[in-house]
C-alpha cells in the first residue's frame, strides 16, 4: 500500500497532466504532494507546513460564518467605465476586462457585503476578490465599502472586511485614487459612531488599499505570509537598484514592525474573530 | 534577516544620493532659470520670443513681438501632446510649493519634525501669515537647484513628512485655524524604510484625519499630484488645480508597464488616464481650475501667485462665513466616483 501511493506520488510531480484533475497536488509551500481533499476539508491550508492557498470572497464567507446566516447587500452596485478606458492602440478595453473578470471569478465586484453571523455575533461583513481584476479598489468598490460600513452604522453593527487587492483600479484614473479618501471616511463614520471596525489582511493587501480602509482597523488581523505593503517590490527595486531580501513586507514583517495585532492562520480566524466581536460589538 | 534592519539611519542619505547622482547627471546645469537644460523642445520658439521682446528697443517691434508671441502660445498649448503636458507639470521651472510660499503669505514659519520619528524635508510645513490671518501651510517641495532637490528628497516624503503633516492639521484644529495645503509630488518615497515606518497606515491616517477634521482646508496642486503621497495631504473643503498641473493614481509610464508591459506608451496612458485639471474638473474631483499665465506658471510666477492668492482670499471669506463643515467635506468625498447600480 505504501509503495502504490508513492508511486502515484511520484506521477503527479511528473507527469501533472496526466493526474485526474483535482486529486492531487503540489504545495508550493512545501513543495509536498498532497491530496486535493486533504486541502479541501483544510479551509485549503497545507496540512503539512500552513501555506495558504488563495481563496475566492465566497469560499473565504463560506469558511468563516454561521451557516445560512450570510445575506448579501449591495449585490447591484458594479463597475462603470468613467474614462472610457479603451485604448485601440494597445486593443486594451476596460470594459471588456471587466466582463471577462465576472466570467472567470462569477463576481460582479472585487468585493462582496453583506450581514452575517460568526459565532453567534451579528455582523457586517465584507471580503475581497482579488479574482476580479486583482482585487482592485474602483467606484463600485468604494461605494460598496462605505454603504455597508453606513449599515454597520445604522444597525449598531462590528464590521469585519477581508482585503486581498493589488491596489488601485487604474483605469478608473483618478476616480480609483479617491476611493481611498472615501473609504477612510467610512471608517471615520464607524470610529465617530463606536462600532468596531475589524481588518483581516489576505494575499495581498497592497497599494491604495493598504494605504485607506486596511490599515485603519481598531484590530488588524494578517493570514501568514500575506504579502503586505504600500509601495510594491517591483517599483522599490526598479526606483533604488537594489535587491529586496525575502520576507519584506510580509504578514510576519508588518507584526514585526507594529502595523499588524496578530497573525491568525485561517483555519483559526472564525474563533479568533468570534472571540474578538463577542467582546467588542455594541452593546 | 529583513533588509530594513540592516539599515542605519545614515544608510536613508546613502539612497538619497544615489538617486540625486543619477538624476543630476540627467539634468545639469539647472539652477538658473532660462538655461537650455530647462526649455522643453515645444517651448523653444517661446523663449526665443520672449528674449527678443525684452531686447526690442521700440514700441513696434514690442508690439509685433507680443503678438507674434501669443499667437505662438496658443498654438504650442492647444497642441500639446499628452505627455507633453505630464513634462510641463513636471517642468524643473515651474514654481514651487516654498515660491508660492514666500509670494503669497508675509511670513512663513516653519516648524520641524513629526514628533514620533523624525524631520522630513520633503514635507514642509508651518504657520503662515495671509492678510493678516494665521493659517497652518503644509505642502511638498521639490526644490529648485540639484542640490536643494536632493536634499528634499525631490518631494518624496517618508511615512515621517505624512506623519509632520498629521501634527499640523491637529495643531490647526486646536487652534480653530484654517489649513492650506500645497500637492507637488511625484507620490510617497518608495523605500523599504518607508515601508518599514508605515508608510500606507500613515497615509491612511491623514485621510481619515482630514475627512473628519473641524477646520477649514484649502488644498491646491501646483505641478504633480502623484497618487496617494499627495492625497495623503489633500483631502480639502477646497481642491483647486493650476491648469497644467496634473493629479493621478499612477505615473503615466508606470500605468504603460503595468498594463501593457512597455513604458514607451507613456503618451497612451497618458491619455487615457485623463489627468488634465480640466479633467478632473469634469469627474468634480476638484473644484476649480486655476488659470496660469501665457505659457505657464513657469513663464510668470509673480502672475501664477497672484491667481493662487485670490483662490485663497476667496476661500478663507468663506471659511469666516462658516461655508466648510466636515459633514460638507465627506459629502463631497463619498459622491465621488461613477458605478451602475443594476437592479
Ligand atoms: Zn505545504
Amino acid at each position: 500500500m505504501p509503495f502504490l501511493k508513492r508511486r502515484r506520488f511520484v506521477s503527479v510531480i511528473g507527469r501533472k497532466s496526466q493526474v485526474p484533475d483535482g486529486m492531487w497536488m503540489k504545495c508550493p509551500g512545501c513543495n509536498q504532494a498532497v491530496t486535493r481533499k486533504e486541502i479541501d476539508e483544510n479551509q485549503q491550508v497545507c496540512t503539512h507546513c500552513d501555506y495558504h492557498h488563495r481563496i475566492g470572497a465566497r469560499k473565504r464567507i463560506e469558511f468563516l460564518v454561521d451557516p445560512g446566516s450570510f445575506q448579501e447587500t449591495h449585490m447591484g452596485l458594479q463597475s462603470a467605465d468613467p474614462l472610457g478606458f479603451v485604448v485601440e492602440e494597445t486593443s486594451y478595453s476596460y470594459p471588456k476586462k471587466v466582463k471577462e473578470s465576472t466570467e472567470k471569478s462569477g463576481m460582479t465586484e472585487a468585493i462582496v457585503t453583506g450581514f452575517a453571523s460568526i459565532e453567534n455575533t451579528r455582523t457586517v461583513l465584507g471580503a475581497m476578490e482579488f479574482g476580479f481584476l486583482g482585487g482592485s479598489m474602483g467606484s463600485a468598490l468604494g461605494e460598496k465599502f462605505c454603504r455597508a460600513a453606513d449599515d454597520a452604522v445604522r444597525e449598531r453593527l462590528p464590521m469585519v472586511v477581508f482585503s486581498s487587492s493589488g491596489g488601485a483600479r487604474m483605469m478608473e484614473g483618478i476616480l480609483s485614487l479617491m476611493q481611498m479618501a472615501k473609504t477612510a471616511d467610512g471608517v471615520r463614520a464607524m470610529n465617530a459612531a463606536g462600532v468596531p471596525f475589524i481588518s483581516v489582511l489576505t494575499h495581498p493587501t497592497t497599494g491604495g488599499v493598504w494605504a485607506s480602509f486596511a490599515s485603519l482597523g481598531d484590530i488588524i488581523l494578517a493570514e501568514p505570509h500575506a504579502h503586505i505593503g504600500f509601495a510594491g517590490p517591483r517599483l522599490i527595486e526598479g526606483a533604488l537598484k537594489v535587491k529586496l531580501p525575502e520576507g519584506f513586507q510580509s504578514a510576519e514583517y508588518q507584526h514585526e514592525y507594529g502595523y499588524v495585532d496578530q497573525i491568525v492562520s485561517r483555519t483559526e480566524m472564525r474563533s479568533v474573530l468570534g472571540k474578538l466581536l463577542a467582546y467588542l460589538a455594541p452593546q | 534577516m529583513l533588509y530594513s534592519r540592516s539599515i542605519r539611519p545614515g544608510a536613508r542619505s546613502y539612497c538619497i544620493e544615489e538617486l540625486g547622482t543619477a538624476l543630476a547627471k540627467l539634468s545639469q546645469n539647472n539652477n538658473s532659470r532660462g538655461t537650455a537644460a530647462h526649455v522643453l523642445p515645444f517651448e523653444k520658439r517661446i523663449v526665443e520670443l520672449e528674449a527678443r521682446l525684452e531686447q526690442a528697443e521700440d514700441d513696434d517691434t514690442r508690439n509685433e513681438i507680443t503678438q507674434e508671441l501669443e499667437r505662438e502660445r496658443e498654438q504650442v498649448f492647444a497642441q500639446l501632446t499628452p505627455w507633453q503636458r505630464v513634462e510641463l507639470a513636471r517642468h524643473a521651472q515651474r514654481p514651487k510649493m516654498m515660491d508660492y510660499a514666500s509670494r503669497i503669505f508675509e511670513d512663513f514659519i516653519e516648524l520641524h519634525g513629526d514628533r514620533v520619528s523624525g524631520e522630513d524635508t520633503a514635507m514642509v510645513g508651518g504657520i503662515a501669515r495671509f492678510q493678516g490671518q494665521t493659517v497652518i501651510l503644509v505642502g511638498q517641495q521639490k526644490g529648485n537647484s540639484t542640490d536643494e532637490r536632493i536634499r528634499r528628497n525631490y518631494g518624496m516624503a517618508y511615512p515621517a513628512g505624512y506623519r509632520k503633516a498629521l501634527r499640523m492639521f491637529e495643531m490647526a484644529e486646536r487652534l480653530h485655524l484654517p489649513i492650506v495645503t500645497i500637492v507637488d509630488t511625484q507620490g510617497a518615497h518608495p523605500h523599504p524604510d518607508a515601508e518599514q515606518r508605515g508608510q500606507g497606515p500613515a497615509i491612511a491616517r491623514n485621510l481619515l484625519y482630514l475627512m473628519g477634521i473641524k477646520t477649514a482646508v484649502f488644498s491646491v496642486v501646483i505641478g504633480e499630484g502623484g497618487s496617494g503621497g499627495a492625497l495623503g495631504i489633500a483631502v480639502g473643503d477646497w481642491v483647486c488645480m493650476f491648469e497644467h498641473a496634473i493629479y493621478m493614481v499612477c505615473a503615466p509610464e508606470r500605468c504603460a508597464e503595468i498594463l501593457w508591459r512597455d513604458a514607451s506608451k507613456k503618451d497612451i496612458a497618458a491619455a487615457a488616464l485623463r489627468i488634465t485639471a480640466h479633467d478632473l474638473k469634469e469627474f468634480s474631483v476638484i473644484d476649480a481650475v486655476l488659470p496660469e499665465p501665457g505659457g505657464g506658471a513657469h513663464r510668470a510666477p509673480e502672475a501664477a501667485a497672484q491667481v493662487l492668492a485670490q483662490e485663497i482670499e476667496q476661500f478663507l471669506v468663506r471659511a469666516k462665513n462658516g461655508d466648510w463643515t466636515p459633514e460638507r467635506r465627506q459629502e463631497k468625498f463619498r459622491k465621488m466616483g461613477v458605478w451602475r447600480d443594476v437592479v
